[in-house]
């Protein structure tokens, strides 16, 4: 126990701001950019949105245009081989580390999220973020076990099937939830080795760029995680329909953009998931097959 | 020349083009019942199409007309799903899955009673060599029920952490180059899921699928369970397109699986589509040459190359390249092309004239991009259709031969230096069915296989398929598997252990 350092807590410390926080000092606002490869660029558009917080300071949130997509398609592509090639347990720590980073940094999403929802749910939604993204970094050396198969073949050759990534996968998170859905949509891809390209919630974006902030202290390569602003009716057709992207995770319950994720996705027949908007605590396994192939193998087994 | 030269001096060269003659070794049809024209399977009984139209299926190595078909039109598929539907809710999915399995068990029994007559049947309708038929089709579609007949009362066991649920009925597409083995493919998982089903087989070949109905109802599976509508591209898109499917199956070109897709956008429907493919079959220098050459036929000539995860796309390492093909090119000109029914056949008709046409028009393609065509010196039967086994030399990745599916013995040939390069060159398409790796060297064959983008690879071997095996595509391949635990997944709903139907996500 004498080994463990124990924080000065000096009287001299606690005189020395008998009075709290100026409240004189300007504070510095924060310009919301896109998360792409690993950096924030701006819109290649120079759109934006502006977004009235809580507190009357209006954001302007990056509308990103079909060429940002393709862009970050890129950059989700170049990041994604070198993802799926790292061990499972490296790839588990990287996803616990990302719980680690947010559980030190999660007032400022809570702040974040507190302009634009309820106090108290602000605080509900990154508990639970952290906790899925435990949740998640666990199945990354479990995944394979619990869904692969040796197949007993009726002839001598050792046969298996393992699942491996699709590749790209685009996701357009749930309008709800800003922080947690995101979360929950996008890292069963990453999970299994997929790079994903995320548009953000419309309605509280904020905590998408705040949280590639934290994925790039996280030891995540960048690409692997790609994160939008912008609007659904602009974007859903060019995430859908991209023909270097192999699945497109959808997640809401409008039927006339479930049409046009259904048919867009048809150029290259890609994989398409739809999920209605998650629920805190609720989490589906089976999520993370949805953006996986089943590889077939056959050895013979022979002299 | 010198030492190095892989072809002996002219005194000790085989002469194999020549030198190979066999007796005739038809196969007796006899005992095989083919009646003069077929109904519908609708509700437990063969009917007419309620237009009273028909089409002839032909002999393609004869171009004799079999028999005639009756043709469904949107009236009698909706018939058949209607047929289905109340099967589903009264009988099929009330049933105990127990008793799902032994209907299953009965199909698998009677396919191997009837074996003989249904490989010939196959043989003689899309005319394939009845090797293959006896050997290959007919077996394998009854281990196909044999294995997912045992899956009926155990679906809960398959998919940790949930419980399973059959979807409705199934509406099921399925293409000419394996009739009788595509209608189990597609059958058994539906059935053994609790599902019921309106199949429909392509309009060259669909007398084995009828003769299945017939076995169908002869094992005593409950009325309209299991649905035959018979036609041509329509009959398959008013039964995809049908208001009450919940599900749908097809395996067939890309194309059209792209059509059946955007299709069933914005509709609760679910669907698989197993579709075409380009597969690399890579041969490395540290290969078994031998034993390489006869994965590379078997990998491209069988079935005359009728086959989706075909090995169309050869690559052989430079420095192999000379001797490998020399000796391929001695084994095609082994290979006999002629009468499908003949036992020593191993390339029998071409499946039908369009295909034949196909077939050509790349040859003629693949002329004009400036490849060399070698086809071994080979006499063709007078009637029916017949390409002889065709290598593609001289090729570019850009060619088309390269690129497209032609879906016929035609075998396009590239080289390259590093396994880096064959792994690029391999992935370098749309598609992404399957693929084959010869190596001697443990290590590299699991390094490629796992780095080809396919869902199906062959080290050592190819083509080769199994009931527990899981079958299907990356990419613009397919999506969904077939075969195997993976091949129930399409056929479910998963929920919450004990919960309802539609209680998740």
């Amino acid at each position: 126990m004498t080994d463990v350092l124990k924080p000065e807590t000096s009287a001299a410390t606690e005189a020395a701001d008998p009075s709290g926080p100026t409240e004189t000092r300007l504070g510095i606002r924060k310009t919301y950019k896109l998360y792409v490869g690993g950096a924030f660029p701006r819109t290649e558009s120079g759109r934006y949105d502006p977004l009235m917080l809580a507190d009357g300071e209006v954001v302007n949130v990056s509308r990103a245009s079909r060429k940002d997509v393709r862009e970050a398609v890129v950059k989700a592509r170049a990041a994604q081989g070198g993802w799926a090639h790292r061990s499972a347990y490296n790839r588990a720590q990287i996803l616990y580390r990302i719980a680690e980073m947010l559980e030190g940094r999660r007032r400022q999403f809570e702040e974040e999220l507190a302009s634009i929802e309820p106090e108290s749910d602000a605080r509900a939604e990154v508990s639970a973020t952290i906790d899925a993204i435990v949740y998640w970094a666990g199945w990354c050396d479990k995944f394979q076990q619990t869904f692969s198969a040796v197949n007993p073949v009726a002839s001598s050759h050792f046969n298996f099937s393992v699942l491996e990534p699709t590749g790209v996968v685009t996701v357009v998170a749930p309008q709800r939830a800003g922080l947690f859905g995101l979360v929950q949509s996008a890292t069963p891809a990453v999970v299994t080795g997929n790079s994903v390209l995320a548009l953000a919630s419309a309605e509280s974006p904020l905590s998408a760029i705040t949280l590639g902030e934290v994925l790039e202290s996280s030891d995540v390569p960048p690409g692997v995680f790609n994160f939008l602003t912008g609007r659904r009716d602009e974007l859903l057709a060019p995430l859908a329909s991209h023909r270097d992207v192999n699945a497109i995770v959808y997640c809401g319950n409008d039927v006339e953009e479930i049409r046009v994720v259904q048919t867009e996705a048809t150029a290259n027949l890609k994989r398409v998931a739809l999920r209605s908007d998650p629920l805190p605590g609720t989490f589906d396994p089976y999520w993370m097959l949805d953006t996986c192939e089943v590889k077939t193998t056959w050895h013979p087994i022979g002299t | 020349m010198n030492d190095d030269s892989p072809t002996p001096p002219a005194e000790r060269r085989l002469r194999l083009d020549d030198g190979w003659s066999y007796a005739p070794a038809p196969e007796g049809t006899d005992h095989l019942r083919v009646d003069s024209s077929y109904g519908l399977f609708i509700d437990g009984a063969f009917r007419a199409s309620s237009s009273g139209e028909t089409f002839s299926t032909i002999n393609p190595a004869t171009e004799e007309p079999l028999a005639e078909v009756a043709l469904a039109g949107v009236e009698d598929v909706d018939a058949a799903v209607r047929a289905a539907r109340r099967a589903y809710e009264t009988v099929w999915a009330p049933m105990a899955p127990a008793d799902r399995g032994k209907y299953l068990y009965r199909i698998a029994r009677v396919l191997q009673e009837r074996a003989r007559e249904l490989a010939v049947l196959e043989t003689l309708d899309g005319g394939k060599p009845i090797r293959e038929s006896k050997s290959v089709d007919v077996p394998l579609a009854a281990a196909h029920f044999f294995y997912y007949a045992g899956w009926a009362d155990k679906l809960d066991f398959a998919f940790p952490g949930r419980s399973a649920h059959s979807l409705g009925v199934a509406a099921q597409v399925i293409p000419w180059n394996f009739p009788l083995l595509m209608a189990a493919w597609k059958l058994a998982p539906a059935l053994a899921c609790g599902n019921t089903v309106v199949l429909k087989p392509a309009e060259t070949t669909p007398l084995t699928a009828l003769k299945l109905a017939e076995i169908v109802r002869d094992a005593g599976l409950p009325e309209g369970v299991v649905n035959i509508v018979t036609g041509a591209g329509e009959t398959g898109a008013a039964l995809v397109q049908h208001e009450d499917v919940d599900k749908v199956a097809f395996t067939g070109s890309t194309e059209v699986g792209r059509q059946i897709q955007r299709s069933v956008a914005g509709t609760s429907k679910r669907y698989t589509l197993e579709l075409g493919g380009k597969a690399a079959n890579l041969v490395f220098e540290d290969a078994a040459i031998d034993q390489a050459v006869e994965g590379i036929v078997n990998g491209i000539f069988f079935n005359q190359g009728h086959v989706c995860c075909a090995g169309s796309r050869l690559f052989v390492q430079e420095s192999v390249a000379d001797e490998l093909l020399h000796k391929l090119k001695d084994r095609m000109r082994t290979l006999r092309v002629g009468s499908p029914l003949d036992k020593n056949t191993d390339i029998g008709a071409i499946n039908s004239k369009a295909q034949l046409e196909t077939i050509r028009d790349y040859l003629d393609v693949g002329e004009g991009e400036g490849a060399e065509i070698f086809q071994p010196a080979c006499e063709l039967p007078a009637t029916g259709y017949w390409c002889p086994p065709t290598l593609l030399e001289g090729v570019s990745q850009s060619s088309r031969v390269v690129q497209e599916e032609i879906f016929g013995p035609v075998l396009a040939v590239q080289t390259f230096r590093t396994v880096d390069e064959a792994i690029k060159k391999a992935n370098n398409t749309p598609y992404g069915l399957s693929g084959g790796v010869w190596s001697d060297k443990g290590a590299k064959a699991f390094r490629v296989t796992s780095q080809v983008r396919a869902g199906v690879l062959w080290a050592n071997t190819y083509n080769k398929f199994d009931p527990t095996a899981p079958f299907g595509g990356y990419k613009e391949s397919g999506v969904g598997r077939e075969g195997g635990l993976h091949g129930l997944a399409p056929y479910l709903e998963l929920t919450a252990p004990g919960a309802p139907a539609g209680t998740l996500s």
